[in-house]
């Protein structure tokens, strides 16, 4: 109740300042400042910025930023003080204090008034006050931030009176921030100076820190006791907040292995199919994203935003597609024999490879973020980016749409019947090799469906999958073979692992440490973190 | 007398081959020194840095083959080991350089310089002497083999698993030979390589003895498979190929066989890499990538696994392929490659040979005891 009476309260005292004042005085005032500014020594200019920016009267932004960017004139004639905007055929002119028209004219009948590097300091900073109250809330955020980073002392009362006036609880909380910036580094009373540190400290920044060390030189005694704990408490807290940008990072590279991954995991896993292909099949999604891309934007440009949507679809299909043909034509001729199977997939991905970079050129093709998924957000001290953060999403429906679709559905069923026990299946009346097309099909088409999320944080080229390939095996025989919690559980792990090493080791070592690790691990649990178990192991 | 025996039992088209291989390697080296360019008879020089090239390739590929058609390991590293031989003799031939670098430092290799090193490191001592140069191509890929394959087959890892495990370690040691703190020449590697045992490594003559000395790695690589394969030893490893579980339950240790003949083959094909950067006058990482290991094996398939003249005649015949595709059509090599890689073991389980045999035998069952890997590995 307290705090929405003082907002009132400012909230009418800025009106009052603003407009309760008459407009008679205001304007003889400010017409006296004006042509102390324009035709005074440079040092009757400053004290008439600064008594300009202090007189709260609306043309003040607007003589002041005239000022700095040269567009204010003495007319030669009458003297009269004008500010010149280019227009058509010469410049039309603005009385300065009262914002009249004053009619056109040429550059050769002004004279300008000029600047000194001095004088822009004392620009600067009144602009940067004057902007404090503007109206437009994304201006006085800005403005704000500006005070904190200059910390300049000269800003305080324009600062003050802001503050005062604002009613948008996170821009109080930036003005009060620069304010606190501005006592610490001014020589207010200790009091001040403490609450100040409070206040900065209650920030914990990357830029609260490097403002306290900055402030730890001339402030000593209590004042800099408490800055030497602050410092040391936002230390701590960044420490955290780094930790948990890894655990960010890891789990969104964890996100990028788990769709590249799980339809491996499917293939490999659940058939025993090794398809070293298979990073062709997210290579082809993200070709089917451009294609898809490059239509929209041709024959339907209002969908633009939804080209990645529509490419969905249209990269299962393909890659579906492509993939039940590779089982048909070749995989199933080379059942029971995986080292041939493997070699015949890698030698299909050599074609694929080749063909696409016939069709579309070796160079690298580009697939534009839809808006929906460009920008940042902050949480925390935590910067996410929409991209990422939809990939993690993306990858996470994907892992649960595709665990439903094996667990409940009864072609998932199917599936699992034909793993476990072809002959038995078989008997009880499931097509064996149809459910092997479909198998092999649905883990291409869940690959393509990775290819599209992949457009966005990666280059659509011919070499696209060859990246991926080795990760996404390391993943499945990590968390276990057929199993797909195992491969989430994996591609997590592993995400998080390399992001924690990355540091330390830096992004080439961290990934071969990975690789050592990996390999030790198999030799302790050689069916991988979740293995499975029985007869069918040893099969 | 082993030897002798594997060599003369049955096999003599392994003593056609290691003829052919000797002749092609002592002939043609001297055809095109001894004959004046005008001749008829004339061998051009590059077609004999060719053949030396291909012999290197051909020793790569029945190391490769020691492993995965007498054994069942199919290996997708041995690009790896071939590297680390290439690396071993490539880090002596830039100690040759000496003061004739660049930057003229007599014991610092130009790149170290660049760097701004002050001191060789301790991995490049003893690399002035050839011997300890030549120690080193079969001993460090043979520890490395030695340390994956001991954890790898002691914790029965096999299969498709030992596959992906050899090809990460290439993709790792790939990862790992860019970068420039290594001490290997980062990205570019070694090249500008002046001197061998003191002959210029351009002269024709050093080029002929280099062919010649591939010729004469080969024959003798051929010899110690024939021996390894044609022993007792060698029935187990086949035996370990066939069915792993039934000789474990004989009472033999398979990984102790497989380790063996891992051992054996990784030294081999260090052997095959430290022959084939003199002739091609540079190593880089580019060798560790896993594609290379993977094509070695692509020559063994064609030729014909677990037959010891197969893995020679695949890699002179796809290496041919590879130089004349490259050249005339270079978009269509790919697709060739391929090709081979999904219609050979479809079509050709047992490579060139495996067809002549059967064509020649025109006996089916005798076919299919030469094609156990037809059958579902365990």
């Amino acid at each position: 109740m307290y705090g929405f009476r003082r907002v009132l309260a400012g909230l009418g005292l800025t009106i009052g300042l603003l407009f309760g004042a008459p407009a008679g005085a205001q304007t003889a005032d400010i017409g006296q400042l004006v042509t102390a500014l324009a035709t005074g020594s440079f040092d009757d200019k400053e004290k008439a910025i600064v008594a300009i920016a202090a007189s709260g009267n609306p043309r003040a932004a607007a003589i002041i930023e005239a000022l700095g960017a040269g567009t204010l004139y003495v007319r030669k004639i009458d003297a009269r003080i004008v500010i010149a905007t280019p227009k058509a055929g010469g410049l039309a002119l603005a009385d300065a204090a009262t914002g009249a028209a004053a009619g056109e004219g040429s550059e050769a009948e002004l004279d300008r008034v000029r600047v000194n590097n001095r004088l822009r300091r004392a620009i600067e900073a009144a602009v940067g006050s004057l902007t404090l109250m503007s109206p437009d809330p994304k201006v006085r955020r800005e403005a704000a931030a500006a005070v904190f980073k200059s910390r300049d002392a000269t800003a305080l009362a324009a600062l003050e009176s802001a503050l005062a006036a604002e009613k948008d609880p996170s821009i109080r909380a930036t003005m009060r921030d620069a304010r606190a910036a501005v006592l610490l580094g001014s020589d207010a009373s200790e009091a001040q100076k403490l609450e100040a540190v409070a206040i900065i400290r209650e920030r914990g920044d990357r830029e609260a820190l490097s403002l306290l060390r900055g402030s730890q030189e001339a402030n000593k005694g209590a004042i800099g006791n408490e800055i030497a704990a602050a410092i040391r408490s936002i230390e701590q807290n960044l420490q955290l907040w780094q930790a948990a940008q890894n655990v960010w990072y890891g789990v969104s590279l964890g996100s990028v292995l788990l769709l590249a991954a799980i339809g491996l995991a499917i293939t490999f896993g659940t058939m025993g199919v090794i398809n070293m292909a298979h990073g062709e099949m997210v290579m082809i999604g993200a070709y089917t994203t451009f294609v898809v891309q490059e239509v929209v934007r041709a024959r339907a440009p209002e969908l633009a935003g939804a080209s990645l949507l529509l490419a969905l679809p249209a990269a299962f299909v393909v890659t579906a597609a492509v993939g039940v043909a590779i089982e048909r034509g070749i995989i199933r001729f080379l059942y029971g024999r995986p080292l041939d199977t493997l070699l015949a997939t890698f030698g299909l991905s050599l074609m694929l490879q080749q063909a696409v970079r016939s069709i579309f050129g070796p160079t690298n093709r580009e697939v534009s973020a839809p808006g929906w998924m460009s920008g940042a957000f902050e949480l925390g001290q935590l910067t996410i980016t929409y991209g990422r953060a939809w990939i993690v999403v993306f990858a996470i429906l994907v892992f649960v749409a595709l665990n439903a679709a094996l667990k409940r559905t009864s072609f998932g069923l199917k599936i699992r019947a034909v793993t476990q026990n072809r002959r038995m299946a078989g008997a009880m009346g499931i097509r064996a090799p149809w459910v092997d097309a479909m198998t092999f099909g649905l883990g291409s088409g869940i690959a393509g469906i990775a290819g599209v999320a992949l457009t966005q944080i990666d280059n659509v080229s011919p070499n696209l999958g060859q990246g991926y390939i080795i990760d996404s095996f390391l993943v499945v025989v990590f968390g276990g073979v057929g199993n797909l919690a195992g491969t989430l559980v994996g591609a997590l792990s592993l995400g998080i692992l390399n992001k924690f090493l990355e540091p330390f080791a830096g992004a080439v070592l961290g990934k071969i440490v990975v690789l050592v690790l990996i390999i030790l691990f198999i030799q302790k649990r050689p069916r991988g973190l979740f293995a499975q178990k029985g007869r069918a192991v040893e099969s | 007398m082993i030897v002798a025996r594997a060599l003369f039992a049955d096999n003599r088209r392994l003593v056609l081959c290691i003829a052919v291989v000797l002749i092609a390697g002592i002939g043609l080296p001297l055809l095109n020194l001894l004959t004046p360019p005008t001749s008829a008879l004339h061998v051009p020089t590059y077609v004999v840095q060719l053949v030396g090239k291909y012999l290197c390739y051909a020793l790569l590929a029945v190391a490769v083959d020691l492993v995965w058609g007498y054994c069942g390991i199919l290996t997708l590293g041995h690009g790896a080991f071939f590297a680390l031989g290439g690396y071993a003799m490539g880090m002596y031939l830039m100690r040759q350089i000496g003061s004739r670098g660049v930057y003229g430092n007599p014991l610092l290799p130009d790149f170290m310089v660049f760097l701004n090193w002050k001191q060789l490191p301790w991995f490049w001592q003893g690399f002035d002497q050839f011997w300890f140069a030549a120690i080193m191509v079969v001993l460090v890929p043979g520890l490395l083999a030695l340390g994956l394959g001991w954890f790898a087959f002691r914790s029965r890892v096999t299969g498709v698993y030992l596959s992906i495990i050899t090809q990460a370690m290439t993709f790792a040691l790939w990862l790992a030979f860019f970068r420039n703190d290594m001490g290997f020449g980062g990205n570019n590697g070694m090249t500008d390589f002046k001197e061998i045992l003191g002959f210029s490594i351009q002269s024709g003559g050093t080029r002929a003895a280099l062919c010649f000395a591939s010729a004469l790695a080969l024959a003798l690589g051929l010899v110690v498979a024939a021996s390894v394969v044609g022993s007792r030893f060698g029935k187990v490893l086949v035996g370990v190929r066939d069915a792993e579980s039934r000789v474990r339950f004989l009472g033999y240790r398979p990984e102790n066989y497989k380790l063996f003949v891992f051992v054996v083959s990784a030294m081999l094909a260090g052997v095959a890499g430290a022959l084939y950067v003199p002739q091609v006058g540079i190593i880089n990482p580019g060798e560790f990538h896993p594609a290379n290991s993977i094509e070695a094996v692509i020559w063994v398939a064609i030729g014909g696994r677990g037959t010891l003249v197969g893995p020679v005649l695949g890699a002179v015949l796809v290496n041919f392929g590879k130089t004349w595709l490259t050249g005339a059509l270079p978009e269509v090599w790919l697709f060739a490659l391929g090709a081979l890689f999904v219609f050979v073991p479809m079509f050709l389980p047992n490579g060139v040979v495996g067809l002549w045999r059967s064509r020649v035998k025109r006996a089916p069952a005798r076919a299919d005891k030469t094609a156990p890997l037809a059958r579902p590995a365990e």
